[in-house]
């Protein structure tokens, strides 16, 4: 554009990264970051350099910036909130437009709104609360690779929750013996297990023979209680080609799920071998190890909202979400709103739920929360209610820590759950009956009362650390 | 505590509802009834014992689209359950909105 002459020197980012007049387009993509500034730095400015140098900014005026339309391409810092209950932080909203990003590619996004900025020395500290996608950029990415309704069809389940185990313990299980745990959960009826994360391919267990193992225990299980079954065989790996080539015997042996962890392996591995499930037909189940690093703290990192839906973008479906009520942190209205976020069409902005955006999804799978942690035959009326049918409850130590050993644990898992969802059909407030529908359906499951008794004092009744701030 | 008990042999399962004990005409009605708020077209099928694993089963009729009573299903589920007395019967709903069915359950079974 004519008429702009250079001049070299700093001016204050809010001169060019401030504009309150702006009102975001449908196609820009959308950023709420929480910030506390450095002493003496105003708001409008911090929220500015935020914007400027999570988009095209630099320090310093460069005449390059007069080769280009510097103006369509920058991010802008369109409005600032205060955090309620908060005089330290406060929340910028920065639109960015949708052409500085690649499309389809989540990693390309994530290197830009949380690179060099969250470094940056006039911010004391700095939070990616929420993101929304334009429809438009969501289009570009692959997303789940089957989805729930796919998932649901493929193992013949309907009207319940599907359920879990992570196999313990987690390290130092020989191939066959860890073979032989999965066995006894799926035949006491379970609907999968799985690798706990950091099973990858050890010297006490390698990769290739719990494959081998695992699958002969699905099958044969499968056979004889007439259900379908399944086990997350975790392809996590070193590198890209030794991921594929797990996947590809995983794939081989008829195994209907594998597993990744998609933060600690990465978003490239992980939308790579997503598309390779959606090519292969297998469903994919995601972990999500690091992601507290990320999201725990309430004034740094990455809001566990943002990295969900980063995640149902790169693809995967499964994903873990919490329990709200096991061992594991979880805000109750929170977990609501991040769980919304995996499995629904359209999440209006609800900020009771933590959500800042309307996020439309329009025909992208959903992806199926999974919740595992310290949760056990007395948390399932519960998990009936907060997650409904669309979900995955995983019991590890609450299968496997039964008094008579792990097939005893499933079917005491199974009875409560198909328990609680045939009370909640009848009508009854599953929540708040909880204790008179569980007792109920022992009597007729001796392995349910022995789970009962076991478990009848365990709680985790901790604050939670990350709140909402409403 | 009481001492471990061995687990029993495996057996044959059915899906959604198999751990519970089988559900009384009474209960099955508040299931139609449930099915029917949810906004889904209740359907039956049914099969041979042996064919159990099989994704498709034979269809009842059709669907019962649009059907708002739960008298009408039960006496369906009744009419199949005599018509095909060695079969296995399920009560099913499929939701238009999904794609998907909503529920799937076994009521019928012979010899238990």
């Amino acid at each position: 554009m004519a008429g702009k002459t250079y001049k070299a020197g700093v001016k204050d980012y809010r001169d060019s990264y401030w504009t309150p007049e702006y009102i975001p387009l449908d196609t820009d993509l959308l950023a709420c970051f929480k910030i506390v500034a450095q002493d003496g730095v105003p708001h409008e400015e911090a929220a500015a350099a935020v914007a400027a140098e999570s988009s095209t900014g630099t320090w310093t005026t460069v005449w390059t910036d007069l080769l280009t339309d510097m103006d369509y391409y920058k991010g802008r810092a369109y409005r600032i909130e205060p955090v309620p209950g908060d005089s330290t932080a406060f929340y910028a909203f920065v639109a960015y437009p949708i052409e500085l990003f690649e499309e389809g590619s989540v990693v390309n996004v994530l290197t830009s709104l949380v690179g060099n900025v969250f470094g940056f020395k006039a911010i004391r500290s700095l939070r990616l609360e929420d993101l929304r996608f334009p429809i438009a950029y969501v289009m570009t990415c692959g997303g789940p690779p089957n989805g729930i309704q796919v998932e649901r069809d493929r193992l013949n389940k309907y009207g319940r929750a599907f359920l879990g185990c992570t196999i313990k313990p987690k390290l130092g299980l020989s191939a066959k013996n860890y073979g032989m745990a999965v066995y006894e959960c799926l035949r006491g009826g379970l609907d999968f297990t799985k690798d706990d994360e950091n099973v990858n391919s050890q010297p006490f267990q390698r990769w290739r023979h719990r494959f081998e193992f695992v699958m002969e225990a699905v099958l044969k299980a499968q056979g004889e209680t007439g259900e379908r079954k399944g086990h997350y065989l975790n392809v996590t790996a070193a590198t890209p080609e030794e991921m594929y080539k797990r996947a590809e015997f995983a794939k081989e042996l008829g195994a209907p799920i594998i597993m990744h962890d998609y933060l600690t392996g990465g978003l490239c591995a992980n939308t790579g071998l997503a598309n390779w499930c959606r090519d292969n037909g297998i469903l994919l189940h995601i972990h999500r190890a690091m992601h507290a690093v990320l999201d725990r703290n309430p004034y740094h990192g990455i809001h566990f909202r943002v990295l969900t839906k980063v995640l149902r973008l790169s693809g995967g479906d499964h994903m873990h979400s919490g329990t709200v009520v096991g061992k594991l942190e979880g805000d109750r209205n929170a977990t609501l709103g991040w769980v919304d976020l995996m499995r629904e069409s359209f999440v209006p902005e609800n900020r009771e739920r933590g959500i800042f955006f309307d996020q439309d999804w329009g025909s992208m799978p959903g992806v199926m929360p999974v919740a595992s942690g310290g949760i056990h035959v007395w948390h399932i009326p519960a998990l009936v209610k907060i997650f409904g049918d669309d979900s995955c409850l995983q019991f590890g130590g609450g299968t496997l820590g039964h008094p008579w050993g792990n097939a005893a644990g499933a079917t005491a898992n199974r009875v409560a759950l198909e328990a609680c969802t045939d009370a909640r059909n009848q009508g009854r407030d599953v929540e708040r009956e909880g204790k008179e529908v569980l007792t109920e359906a022992a009597q007729h499951s001796p392995e349910l009362k022995v789970a009962m008794e076991t478990w009848k004092e365990i709680k985790f009744e901790f604050d939670t650390v990350d709140k909402i701030d409403i | 505590m009481d001492e471990i008990r061995p687990y029993k042999a495996t057996e044959l399962k059915g899906e959604t509802f198999s751990y519970l004990p089988p559900f009384t005409p009474e209960k099955i009605r508040k299931h139609i009834a449930y099915m029917i708020a949810q906004g889904w077209n209740p359907a039956i099928e049914h099969t041979e014992p042996e064919k159990l694993f099989s994704n498709f089963w034979y269809l009842w009729k059709l669907p019962f689209f649009g059907e708002k009573s739960v008298e009408k299903v039960m006496a369906e589920i009744d009419e199949c359950h005599r018509a095909n007395s060695g079969h296995i019967v399920r009560l099913t709903a499929f939701d238009n909105y999904t794609q998907c069915r909503g529920t799937a359950f076994i009521v019928h079974r012979p010899g238990r």
